[in-house]
Order: C-alpha cells, then structure tokens, then sequence
C-alpha cells in the first residue's frame, strides 16, 4: 500500500494554478465575438412599470440589442422562475419574473437587460434607459409587514404573511405551567449576504450546428442551473452543458438560479453571439440573495438545578419579495434550536413574512445560527439568573453519547425524523474550555478588572444537520494512458473538492493522486448532479468516490488477476499497477489493463469482465449525518469607543472521519471569520423606502485580518454511522455558534455594568448606547 | 465618444505599446487586452483589494487606476511572481504549505500586498502582517493561513540573513 490519503494533511490540488494567476473563473474564459450584458435594474422598492424607452440605448454606437419581458420566450415571459423546494405551508408561493413583467416589487430586480460590444458601452447605455414608474408605498421592516393596514408587496394575496406554521413537540403549556423559573427574552438577529469574493458572472454561447446551448456561471449547482435553463428556455436538457468553472466562493448565495443566467443564456441563443454577464459589487448587495432579519420572542422554562422543561416562542423571518427556495431557512432554524440539549418540550410559531427587499435564502450557516444563538442566549440567561456557571448548565442538559442515536422529536428539513446519529457533546464542551483556559478565566478577569479593562468569555453549543440528499455521483474510469478520469457534479468554491475527493479516489483505486484528473461541476461528464450546500459534499461526493473506487477497484483486481495468472489476494494495486506478490511478481499496468477492458474488434468479451474500467456512483444519504462542536470566545470591550476585540478564540468541532485536516481546519476558521462578521459587523441596511443603503464594502463591513484572530481548532471525532467513510460536513460550522459565543463573551465583558445584549451584529454604537444608559459614562445625557 | 491614447508599460518585464481608450481601467487593460486574468475585480470601488498590482514595486487598486497612468511605468501582477521556469517562489509556497487560500479569487491581490510587505520588512511581526493585510479582504480562509505563510518565509528569511 502507498502512503494513506484519507486523513493526511495533503496540500491541496487547486493551489498551484491559483497562486500563478492560472485559475479560470468565468469572467477570464474569452470566446471570439462575446458581447456584454448590462442589466437595468429597478430604482424603486416597489412600483408599477408603465414604459421602457430604449430608443436612445439603442442608438449608441455598439449597442446590439435592448431586450424587456415582452422580448423573452414564452415560458419565461408568461410565467414566473421555478422553485426548487415547495413546501404545503407556504400559502401564496412567489417567484419572480425573469425580467420584471409590468411590476418590480424590490429595488434591484432586472427590468431589462442592454446587449453591446463592450461592458463599458452598455453600462453607458443602460444609463439611458428610461423606465417610467408609478411608485408605491413599500414596506422595509419585517415587523411594519404584518400590521393592518401596511402596504402589501403582493396585493393580490391579501396579506404580507406567507406562512404560518408551528414546529412542536411536547407538551410545552403544561410544561411552563408547571415550572419553577421561567425567563424571557426578545432577540434580534440579522444576517447580511454570502458576498463572496467573486461577483457572480455568466458567460453563454449557442452553437446553431449542433443545437447546443454552453452556459459558465459563477455557481454552486450547475447541475441545478442547466435544469432550470432547460425548463424556461423550452430546451432538452441534453443540449445544455453547464459550467462551474473555478468559483470565487459561494456561501450560498451562489446556490440559487438567478433570473440572470436565464437572460443571458437566451440573449446568447436569440442574437446568435456569445453573451457575458459580470455582475458589480453594487449589484451582488441588490441582487443577489442574502439572510436578512429574524425575530426570536422566546422563553424557557427551568428546574431549579437549571434543567430544561420547555422552551417556547415564536419566529418572524423576513423572506423578502420572493421566496426561490421556499421556507428552508427559518424551518431549519426551528429544527436547529435545540441543539445538544435535551429538551422535554417544545414550540415554536414561525411566521414568514413578505417584504419589498431582495429574496432571502440560505447564506452558511442557513438559519442555523440565529437559533443557536436564541438556544444559547437562554441559556446564558438561565446561568445568569440562578447562579450557576455557563458551563455547567449545559452540561447538565446535554444529550449524552451513550443516548446516541437520539430522536429529537422533529422533522428536519430533509423530510426524515430528526435523530441525531451521533456525537459527544460533553466531551465536545470539555475539549474547548480545556482549549480556551477556562478553569483560569474568572481570576484572569478579575485582575483585567483591576487595571480597568473589560475583557469577557461566551460559550456557545451547536448540532448542524450536514451532509444532505438527494445525492451526488462520482464516476471514475480507468484511461489507457494510465491516467484515472474522475468526474464528479460536485463543485468547488474554495472547499478543495478536487483535492479531497482525489484523495478518496487514490486510495481505493490505488493510483498516484498526480495521475488523477478530475471535472468538477461540468454537466458534461456526468449526467446528474446537485452541487454544494448544505456542507453536503464531503458525505455526499466523497461516498460516491469510495464506492466508486471500490468498485473500480475489484473490476482492476479481476482483470489483473486473469492476465497475470494469481489470484486477485495476491495482487498491490499501487501507484497505478497491479503486481503479484508471490512467484517472480509479475506486474501490469492499469493503462494496459484499461485497453484490455475495451476488448478487440470482432472478439467476443470474456464473460468475466465488464467493458472498460469504470463505475459511477451515486451516494444518497438515508438522512442528515449531525454534525456539533462548542466555541469559547474570549474578548476585550473598549468602553470608550465599543469597539470588541477577540482576543482568544477556541473550537471544538466533530465533523466525523476527516478526510484533511489542513481543508476542515480551514474551512472551521473561515467559518468563525463569517460568524464574527454576523456577530460585530455585517449589517445590510434599508431606509424606510426599502433602498438599500449599505451596497459597498465601505458601507458594510466583512471581517478584516485584524478583526479575525487565529482559532484553536480541535477535533473531537465521532464518525457517523449512516455513511461508509464515517464522515460530516464541515463548511457552516465555523460559522454557526461564533455570534452566540461573542455576543455571549461581550455581555459577561460588561456585566459590571449589567449590560445585557440580544442581538447581532452587535456594533460600537449599540454597545456605547447600552453602556450610557448603564451609566457607565456618569448619569445618561439627554 | 471614446478617446484613445498611447501608452508604454512593462508587466512582468515585457514590454507593451497599447492604445487604450483613456477611461479603460487598468484591472480590464491587464485581463483583457493582456489577456492577464490573474488579477482580479472583486468591488471595482477599491475596498476588497482583489485587484492590487504592483506599480513600480508598491501596491495599487488596478480598479482604481486607468490604464493612461501607467503609460512609462511597471506593472508586476500575480503572473509575474513565479520563478521564470513556473516554480512558485518563497511565499507562493509557503501559502500551500499553510493553506493561504481557498477559493484564491483575493489572492492576486493578497500575493501583492504581502510582496511589498515583505520587500519593505523582510521579518514583519504577526502584528504588522495583519495590518498589512488590511487592504484585501478574504471571505474564505479567515486570514491565519495568509498569515502562517508570511511568518514562515520571515523565519527563513530571518535563518538565511543569521540574524536574531
């Protein structure tokens, strides 16, 4: 056997072409004659659409073409985009309209779309656009929309309120009718965009001699994204072939099928010229999805030693004016909230709510952050409010291993029972406060306090659902050059899928990873795919790869076994040849034995042997594999400026088997970056009109390197039983208990001034107005 | 209505007349009239730092410059900083060895800025690299790769001058 791959710190595959300025993202693959699209957008939240003059556009010199609504295709003029994941509880479903049809309902929404030689000339053309508009009262604030009497973004439903629905288990009324202590808290939380690095960009070009429609955008499923352009384009899916190149990073938003790329991929076909959408910074804030603003008024009820008997509250999520992925987040909220507690009861009322701004949809982490955030906020107030330490009141809830698998009581996201396959939460908590010096920490601040500084700890607890279906497939084949093809629908923005699953494949095939060649994200080589989200790869792609591998790997040994005349124990298959290990050893090739398995022309095969070398595989999960881990923020409050600084940051993470530890280290810490932007940064701003007004990156703020400390990361892992290589996602953990964790250490920073903080972001101001009205500058101005 | 001019500039030591329309950016004059697409465009309003290039051996918002102004000047971008026979060079290497990038969309611009940190202050302290690093904005890694890899190229650098 050759040195192990699963488990090795491997340097990753990608990095080479990247740091040589040789990556290929969409907006650097040149094809002769592209032409450039421009989008007019609408400068309303919320209007009717009574004329676009294009005249003036179209006269410019290098303008090709001005397409509206009424320029589409049937199917995308007549009727609204698909959506992926219905669910009975939504009341009034809205998607929107590829290109705005009479109506624009959020500012950003495209209203047409300018087609010229160069992106230059038809921003200056979109300029001059002219859409007249009849503006109408918008609604901004989630908890405006649900009042009588406000404006509607859909008049025609009648309400703002798409969903209404419980998520329960328990019986929570007896449970606080009959507890003890029962507290209280009313938290807001905001989440702003994915804004990965990488605008989204979408480059197509139809080829009228073979029908075939090629369509590179900056995507996490493309798979996904070349069924949608096959249903509004009226084509077979057979003659599209979608993309994902390399992708600048994704986090979500870039899961979702924007109206864009539909455009774009018809204006490629309908002129006849390759067509190429980069979208700017200024429209990744509009356009692009982001999680916005959640309402959790929650209580919990407890035992006198701090024991969970209930908890309970309701949910107000905004879901902006269309909902393309239907209720995901908040349902995932729901069934995230209680986490690695045993909970004996349970309710929550979740209301999603229209609202005139950009659609919300999953940004890492999907939801899950804000309900850990309102579990642990409650549970830092029951600390708080019966004395007993943080750390020890959820010890005393936690869900032990040895109850494992453990049934929640809910329906997860995935249509299964929620049952958490495996997991040591103690163990996990233990591992971070171990990390963090937390037996240290009350006399550590003690003596900050003397010197006047305010430094502080939080702790936070998760379970993050990872690893979810429906599938993805891995093909390998065996090449006669020696060479072995992999294939796969998983797509990489950053999550080194290439390296990863090259390292799965190696060794089960037995070949040098050098001699791997890989596609990733191209509907091309294998015929079906999903993509990334739902840190669902490692589970999902990296199944198929072992069982594809497996399978290759016997068709190898049968072969060999054959032709060298041993028997297949006594065959190595290593760095691409299978040698006998007794007799004079001999040995062959696997790009000898790949030519063998195509047979010779007019022979029959032997009845043995399957035609070629290959396998395709397609992993589907059974359910969720439950990811946990436990973050320990530590912090340091300026009272003067309410600036935060994190100090020390530690990580308990159990992601299952890891396939590389350098990759989940870094996705873990990238994660935490993400969280400490939701928890002290990231606020995407509307004014009461709905206009956007935080749309660049001076205005909102992602994390900085002096904003992001480096994380102690350890691994606690529980494989999980429910896939052959025992692993879990690992892309949202990172990022799923940080604002919990920091609001949590900011407050206990503060707590000489009974300051108490249930929200996020948490910025400079909200903590200097907390610490005025506390008093801390002397009696409160006026 | 475009307005074209002349301009002389070397990237990465070759030399290039161009005439160039007098509003084309620099970051588009490099990826697309060069057809130099490792220098990328992240915000176009000169925040997220995916764009920095080196203009005669300091860092500069390609976004922000127009091609025009480095008519007789030097332009050094990611695809300039390998050995001449593709091998990475000390950071380059150091950023796989430490994991420095993920998706790599920032990195052009990170590699820039950490070129100058380290051509000013061959030994920087985590401190200074950090606020060196200020300029570009990473969405991935949450910058303790980036970092990991200055300070292994400034321990080499440290172990290669014997000082300290």
């Amino acid at each position: 056997m050759g040195v192990k791959q699963f488990g090795a710190r491997v340097a990753r595959l990608e990095d080479t072409a990247l740091l040589s300025g040789r990556g290929r993202f969409v907006d650097d693959i040149k094809l002769p004659g592209t032409l450039h699209a421009v989008f007019v957008r609408s400068t309303y939240a919320n209007a009717r659409v009574l004329d676009i003059n294009a005249s003036e556009a179209l006269a410019m010199p290098g303008v090709r073409a001005v397409l509206t609504a009424a320029d589409l295709p049937t199917r995308m003029r007549t009727q609204r985009m698909p959506m992926l994941v219905p669910n009975t509880h939504i009341k009034t479903l809205r998607t929107q309209h590829c290109l705005a049809v009479d109506e624009v309902r959020y500012v950003g929404q495209a209203i047409a779309v300018v087609i010229a030689e160069d992106r230059y000339v038809a921003e200056d053309a979109a300029g001059m656009v002219f859409v007249d508009y009849d503006v109408l009262p918008a609604v901004n604030d989630v908890r405006d929309a649900v009042k009588d009497g406000t404006p509607l973004v859909h008049p025609e439903f009648g309400s703002n309120v798409v969903v209404e629905m419980p998520m329960t288990f328990g019986d929570v009324e007896a449970a606080f009718a009959n507890a003890p202590h029962v507290f209280h808290e009313d938290m807001w939380q905001h989440r702003g965009g994915g804004n990965a690095m990488e605008p989204r960009c979408v480059l197509a070009s139809y080829e009228p001699a073979t029908e075939l429609l090629t369509v590179w955008s900056a995507t996490q499923t493309p798979h996904i994204s070349r069924r949608m352009l096959g249903e509004l384009l009226d084509m077979n899916i057979e003659q599209i072939r979608s993309i994902a190149p390399d992708v600048g990073g994704g986090f979500g938003p870039k899961a979702i099928f924007y109206a864009e790329e539909a455009v774009v991929a018809f204006a490629a076909r309908h002129i006849g010229a390759p067509v190429k959408f980069t979208e700017d910074r200024r429209e990744h804030f509009l356009c692009a999805t982001q999680e916005r603003d959640q309402y959790w008024n929650m209580s919990i009820a407890v035992d006198d030693d701090g024991t969970i008997l209930g908890v309970k509250g309701s949910l107000l999520h905004d879901t902006g004016a269309f909902m393309p992925w239907g209720i995901i987040m908040p349902y995932i909220a729901a069934a995230t909230l209680p986490g690695p507690y045993k909970l004996k009861s349970y309710n929550l009322d979740i209301t999603v709510v229209f609202t005139n701004k950009v659609a919300t949809t999953p940004v890492r982490g999907a939801g899950r952050p804000q309900a850990v955030f309102a579990m642990e906020r409650l549970m830092d107030r029951v600390a708080h409010e019966l004395n007993i330490d943080p750390a020890e009141v959820r010890r005393r809830n936690f869900i032990q291993p040895e109850e494992m698998p453990y049934p929640v009581g809910l329906t997860f996201r995935d249509g299964k029972p929620l049952v958490y396959d495996s997991g040591d939460y103690p163990k996990g908590q233990e591992v971070a406060l171990e990390m963090s010096d937390y037996s240290t920490f009350r006399d550590r601040q003690a003596a900050a306090r003397a010197q006047g500084r305010y430094i502080g700890i939080g702790i936070a607890n998760y379970v993050e659902g990872t690893g979810l279906g429906p599938f993805e497939g891995v093909t390998i084949r065996i090449l006669p050059n020696g060479k072995v093809r992999v294939a796969t629908g998983a797509t990489n923005q950053g999550q080194g899928t290439r390296t990863t699953i090259s390292q799965i494949v190696a060794d089960q095939v037995g070949c040098r990873i050098e001699d791997i060649d890989i596609s990733i994200g191209d509907t091309a080589a294998i015929a079906n795919g999903v993509g990334a989200f739902a840190s669902r790869q490692a589970v999902n792609a990296g199944n198929s790869a072992f069982i594809a591998g497996t399978e290759v790997r016997g068709k190898i040994l049968k072969l060999a076994s054959r032709h060298l005349g041993v028997p297949e124990e006594e065959i190595n298959l290593e760095d691409g040849i299978a040698t006998a290990r007794t007799g004079n050893k001999p040995s062959i090739s696997f790009g000898e034995l790949a030519s063998l398995a195509q047979g010779m022309p007019g022979f029959s095969m032997n009845p043995d042997d399957s035609v070629g070398l290959e396998h395709t595989a397609y992993f589907t999960p059974l359910q969720a594999a439950y990811c946990s881990g436990c973050h320990v923020a530590e912090v340091e409050v300026d009272i003067g400026t309410g600036g935060v600084k994190i100090n020390r940051y530690s990580v308990s993470h159990d992601s299952g088997n890891i396939i590389n530890p350098l990759i989940v280290d870094g996705q873990v810490q990238g994660g935490v970056a993400h969280g400490i932007g939701n928890a002290l940064l990231e606020w995407m701003k509307y004014d009461e009109n709905a206009q956007p007004v935080t749309a660049t990156f001076a205005d909102y703020l992602i994390p900085m390197a002096t904003d992001v400390p480096t994380c102690a990361i350890e691994h606690v892992e529980t494989p999980s039983p429910l896939n052959p290589l025992g692993v879990k996602g690992a892309g949202e953990g990172g990022t799923i208990p940080a604002a919990a964790a920091i609001v949590a250490a900011v407050e206990n920073a503060l707590a000489p001034f009974g300051c108490r903080f249930v929200e996020a972001p948490l910025v400079p101001e909200r903590i200097v107005a907390a610490l005025s009205q506390a008093g801390a500058y002397g009696a409160p101005v006026r | 209505m475009s307005m074209t001019r002349t301009i002389n500039v070397t990237v990465n030591g070759t030399s290039y007349e161009h005439d160039v329309d007098v509003r084309l950016t620099l970051a588009d004059f490099l990826r697309h009239e060069l057809n130099l697409t490792g220098t990328h465009i992240g915000c176009e309003h000169g925040v997220c730092g995916a764009c920095t290039i080196l203009l005669d051996g300091r860092t500069a918002r390609s976004c922000l410059t127009f091609a025009v102004q480095v008519d007789g000047h030097s332009v050094t971008t990611i695809e300039g900083l390998a050995e001449k026979d593709g091998t990475l060079n000390p950071l380059q290497r150091a950023m796989v060895d430490n994991h420095g990038l993920q998706c790599g969309f920032c990195t052009p611009g990170v590699l820039a800025t950490l070129t100058e940190l380290l051509n000013d202050i061959p030994n920087p302290s985590e401190q200074q690299v950090r606020e060196a690093l200020t300029g570009n904005l990473c969405r991935c890694t949450g910058y303790s790769g980036m970092i990991a890899a200055v300070m292994q190229v400034a321990r080499a650098n440290c172990n290669d001058d014997g000082r300290q």
